[in-house]
């Protein structure tokens, strides 16, 4: 499953994409979880019984503003978690 | 001061427009007691909250009403309303799913599940298994969903950061024109000429905009064109962020809307799968559905 987590409006498109398939056999032992400096991943048991990464709830409302931390400084091909996670299961939009 | 006096200076009764129509069905050629598994699922949305009762995995009846500032009082008063029509007890239904916004507030609920995975599911019973791209417009939220043939999610993508797009911001456009909300999509068809789409993308500022337009000289059915334009336009980009797959299905209480649905259709070039089952319980059924299954799971071990 793709879960796109973000939102679109008037400054533009602000998604990150996790391929939760790719998750279930993480290579990279979950380092998403410590990579992201705004803790914003946590392994949930999803609806159909399987082990994923997926953002927290209560930072799907801010990804703009917690994620641009990161932009400035590592660009937009190495950021922390897309880094960290080996598999490639994290893509960002912007 | 005399009763005529009173009257003449009391406070005229405010009429509440956006406020929908509560509901309540079950199918009464049915005898629910004939069932060897009940289970329910409650959609406790931000808006609204649905239960529906699913007897051996067929649908058998639901009640919807406006949720109230209290997650665990709606999702009781939704299912009491269908259980007092049939002469159910809590005792009577073997599982209780808990689902949308409110799901982990559902005091009685068996297991909570995420509106994407119990609006796939739903979407799959309403509308069969061609059902593959789902647009769930909810009260403060839109979600685009892809699923497979068992509705089982492959893809979705959740907005939540705006009202405008959803049923809130169709009730706060409801209210400004003083027009009941379930007669806004066919007046939004009664315009000469099919008016430029509200600009704004936040409902606040569609709101002054809508009042601008109406200061502007437009009449109020041109407005409420204009917002459901913009309102179809909105969510159209969002499902074109993940494809429109052959196989539409529109979800959630503004699927009601012919004057949103009607306008997707035409931008998409799809029209979206009929169902003769009322749309705003798909979260709801699905999580029943979800329920059925986890019980045959259980009494297969």
């Amino acid at each position: 499953m793709i879960a796109n987590y973000g939102y679109k409006d008037g400054s533009g498109e602000y998604y990150i994409s996790i391929d939760t398939d790719k998750c279930i056999d993480c290579a990279a032992e979950r380092a998403c979880l410590k990579a992201c400096p705004q803790q914003m991943f946590e392994i949930i048991t999803d609806d159909y019984d399987d082990e994923v990464a997926w953002v927290k709830k209560e930072k799907t409302r801010a990804l703009a503003y917690d994620c641009a931390a990161c932009k400035p400084a590592g660009g937009y091909t190495s950021l922390p978690c897309t880094t960290a996670c080996t598999p490639g299961a994290i893509k960002h939009s912007w | 001061m005399n009763a005529e006096v009173a009257a003449a200076t009391a406070a005229p009764e405010k009429k509440e427009f956006w406020r929908w129509q509560e509901n309540t069905w079950y199918d009464e050629s049915k005898n629910w007691k004939d069932a060897k598994i009940i289970t329910c699922g409650i959609d406790v949305g931000s808006v609204s909250s649905q239960a529906v009762l699913v007897c051996d995995g067929e649908l058998y009846g639901y009640n919807s009403m406006r949720t109230g500032n209290n997650s665990p009082d709606s999702a009781k008063n939704a299912l009491q309303g269908i259980m007092d029509k049939i002469g159910m007890k809590l005792e009577d239904i073997n599982y209780v799913v808990g689902t949308g916004y409110g799901r982990v507030n559902v005091p009685f609920a068996h297991k909570a599940i995420t509106e994407i995975a119990c609006h796939a599911r739903g979407a799959n019973y309403m509308g069969g298994n061609k059902v593959r791209t789902i647009l769930d417009m909810g009260g403060q939220d839109c979600k685009a969903i892809h699923c497979d043939d068992k509705g089982k999610v492959t893809n979705f993508l959740m907005n939540d950061k705006c009202a405008a797009g959803t049923g809130r911001g169709m009730e706060v456009i409801s209210d400004l024109m003083q027009i009941p909300i379930a007669e806004l999509g066919p007046r939004s068809f009664d315009v000469e000429t099919e008016p430029e789409a509200v600009s704004s993308i936040c409902v606040v500022f569609a709101k002054s905009e809508a009042l601008g337009l109406l200061k502007a000289g437009y009449t109020k059915n041109m407005v409420i064109a204009a917002y459901c334009q913009a309102m179809a336009e909105r969510v159209v980009s969002l499902l074109e962020r993940i494809g429109v797959e052959e196989g539409f299905f529109i979800t959630g209480g503004i699927a009601k809307n012919p004057g949103v649905v009607k306008r997707i259709e035409r931008l998409l070039g799809i029209k979206q799968i009929d169902t003769k089952i009322d749309s705003q319980i798909a979260g709801a059924l699905g999580a029943a559905l979800f329920g059925y299954t986890l019980m045959q799971k259980q009494a297969a071990k």
